[in-house]
């Protein structure tokens, strides 16, 4: 069964008495385990796409279904419950909490969002710690470590919850070309090991080439899905 | 909970200079109020005590529509026999009373054989007086503190006026209940300086002394004054006192006995309600500075924290929790204040204490001030400081717990 099935969304905004189309009629599946990226340019709506799989837009057509629920109808509060349970995030600027240390940063979602027991959550913290490479970090704050150390522990955070699904907006955008492939890497890795579904937008043609599945964005419309080893237009 | 007191501290420990300043508004504050309660409260306990101590009483009872004419002294509406003694029996059986004693009060004409003025007499069995009212004696500024059949302590004001000392012969000249005039010789045995309350022409002779200018037959009081062994269960027993006394009821089935306290015998209780004022607008400016300082650092917190407001918010916080982390940062800061304004309040009443300041009021010179706060005070003030913190911080912290996590996110 997918894990994502979009049908048909589309998402309007309105700019005054004018009413923008960011979205027309998008339809795709996502499986579980899958390594997906949504490329296209700038304006091209893989942030509005990326915002309503992470319920935190609704569609203002069509129908979206995250993990057997219709997210396009919860609400705020049902939304935040929605996400902290099965949605994990990675963000382009990392986001990382700064009065928290490495090890805070990646408890967090545990502990005010899950509340999971104390036990288990430094074992599932340690364990994300030791994954990512940040173990001997782990009492830093975020202002005493590099942009790639830093997203390294945004996809510890995103994915010490055990989610379903990891989505990651431009996550590499502020890392340099190196550190890029070494986070995407990660990704990978953390994909394989937990079988979590990420999906990361990008427009950097050099780092598309990670994505095992690629969708086409193009003024709000999708313009075609490559799987790698072929292409599938449509 | 304790993880969401420890991101709040650490939130307010990032921006240190600004927490310290507002904390430190917040104690200036608590400290300057605690100060003012303490010394105001002090001179306010004084005065009252100086009021009832030295001639009024802690309260007092009369016959019933007595103190409407209290201004005529009118003899016409004394206490008579039976209900005296049934007063007596009562007023004995109370364990809150320290003492009580009969006053016969009458208005009359004072004279030194070449100037005549007029005076309010007050007549008293003195043992019971002086301890119903303990400051009078000090009041004798001149002469004696005993006054004796035969004696008169007069007011400083007659004794000035028509240049009498002590020793000095004068006559009382009275109208009695029956509406004829009978006067009496009276030795000065002492000058009054003046009560601090309506007692600038008060003189006071012996109770059988009176008895006999008026030509009264029988036992007649126009007033019993009460002090009781706790000031602070005034009201408390003027209550029980009132309920006791309107048993007694007349031929005509109305109550006997009135009873007042001294706030309604006394023009000083309206200088006791000015400082009470005074203190309640010294504590609506604490909660003022409070909530506007608190108020303003929260809604600059959040202003500074809208993408991590955005982050948490989008990693599924629940809007309950993003709202408390906030509520718990202003609780933080009040309590901070409240705890160092009671430690550096508290330390500067200890001072005052120490340097033994001095202050006059009327007649007494160099009053030691005692500053003193009661816990009670501390309590409610400190719980006032907090929960104002909470609610100032409710506005920004609900605008945090409301925002859009998409809107957050894209905040610059």
């Amino acid at each position: 069964m997918s894990l994502l099935i979009a049908d048909q969304i589309g998402k309007n905004y309105q700019v005054g008495e004018v009413v923008i189309p960011a979205l027309r009629g998008v339809s795709f599946e996502i499986e579980p385990s899958s390594f997906v990226s949504f490329i296209g340019p700038s304006g091209s709506g893989k942030t509005t796409l990326l915002n309503l799989i992470g319920c935190l837009d609704s569609p203002t057509t069509g129908r979206l279904t995250v993990a057997g629920s219709d997210v396009g109808k919860l609400d705020r509060r049902q939304g935040a419950a929605f996400r902290g349970a099965n949605i994990g995030f990675i963000f382009q600027d990392f986001n990382l909490l700064p009065v928290l240390t490495v090890y805070e940063n990646i408890e967090y979602p545990l502990l005010m969002v899950q509340k999971v027991p104390s036990g288990e959550r430094r074992k599932r913290v340690s364990a994300l710690l030791e994954a990512v490479g940040m173990a001997d970090q782990r009492d830093k704050y975020p202002d005493q470590i590099s942009g790639g150390q830093k997203q390294r522990v945004a996809v510890a955070r995103a994915l010490v919850t055990n989610p379903k699904l990891v989505l990651a907006d431009e996550p590499t955008a502020n890392l340099d070309h190196k550190t890029a492939y070494l986070v995407l890497e990660l990704m990978k890795e953390m994909r394989n090991e937990f079988k979590t579904t990420f999906i990361f937008s990008t427009h950097d043609p050099k780092i598309v080439g990670e994505a095992e599945i690629i969708y086409m964005l193009e003024d709000g419309e999708l313009k075609g899905k490559e799987i790698k080893g072929g292409r599938n237009n449509g | 909970m304790g993880n969401l007191f420890k991101i709040a501290i650490r939130n307010l420990l990032r921006y240190k200079r600004r927490t310290l300043l507002t904390a430190s508004l917040i104690t200036v504050g608590v400290v300057f109020v605690l100060v003012f309660i303490a010394v105001s409260g002090t001179f306010k306990n004084m005065m009252i005590a100086q009021i009832t101590d030295s001639s009024i009483g802690h309260l007092q009872v009369h016959r019933k529509g007595y103190v409407a004419s209290i201004e005529t002294l009118p003899i016409n509406l004394n206490i008579k026999g039976g209900a005296i003694a049934k007063l007596e029996t009562i007023l004995a059986e109370q364990p809150e009373i320290a003492s009580w004693s009969p006053r016969i009060k009458f208005g009359g004409m004072f004279s030194n054989f070449t100037e005549t003025s007029s005076i309010r007499i007050t007549a008293i069995d003195p043992e019971k007086e002086f301890r119903t009212a303990p400051l009078l004696p000090a009041r004798v500024m001149d002469g004696s503190k005993d006054l004796k059949r035969g004696e008169i302590l007069i007011p400083e004001l007659l004794a000035r006026g028509m240049k009498m000392k002590p020793g000095d012969i004068a006559v009382i000249v009275a109208t009695n209940a029956d509406g004829s005039v009978n006067g009496k010789q009276f030795t000065v045995t002492g000058i009054l300086e003046s009560a601090t309350g309506p007692g600038g022409r008060d003189g006071y002779i012996h109770m059988d002394d009176a008895r006999e200018v008026l030509r009264m037959d029988g036992q007649q009081v126009s007033e019993f004054a009460i002090r009781l062994k706790d000031f602070g269960q005034l009201h408390k027993f003027s209550d029980k006192l009132e309920g006791l006394l309107s048993q007694t009821l007349n031929q005509q089935n109305k109550p006997v006995f009135e009873i007042h306290t001294w706030e309604k015998l006394s023009p000083f209780f309206n200088i006791a309600r000015m400082i009470d004022l005074m203190t309640f607008f010294i504590k609506i400016m604490l909660i003022a500075i409070v909530l506007i300082s608190i108020m303003n650092v929260m809604i600059m917190a959040v202003y500074e924290r809208i993408r991590e407001i955005g982050t948490i918010a989008a990693i599924g916080t629940k809007p309950g929790t993003i709202l408390n982390m906030f509520v718990i940062e202003g609780f933080c800061m009040g309590i901070a204040g409240a705890i160092i304004g009671n430690i550096v309040g508290i330390g500067l009443i200890f001072i005052l204490n120490m340097l033994k300041l001095t202050y006059d009021f009327g007649r007494d010179k160099g009053i030691v001030l005692q500053a003193n706060i009661s816990p009670a005070d501390i309590l409610v003030i400190s719980a006032t400081v907090i929960i104002v913190s909470v609610i100032a911080s409710l506005q920004p912290a609900l605008k945090a717990s409301r925002m859009e996590p998409i809107k957050a996110l894209r905040h610059v």
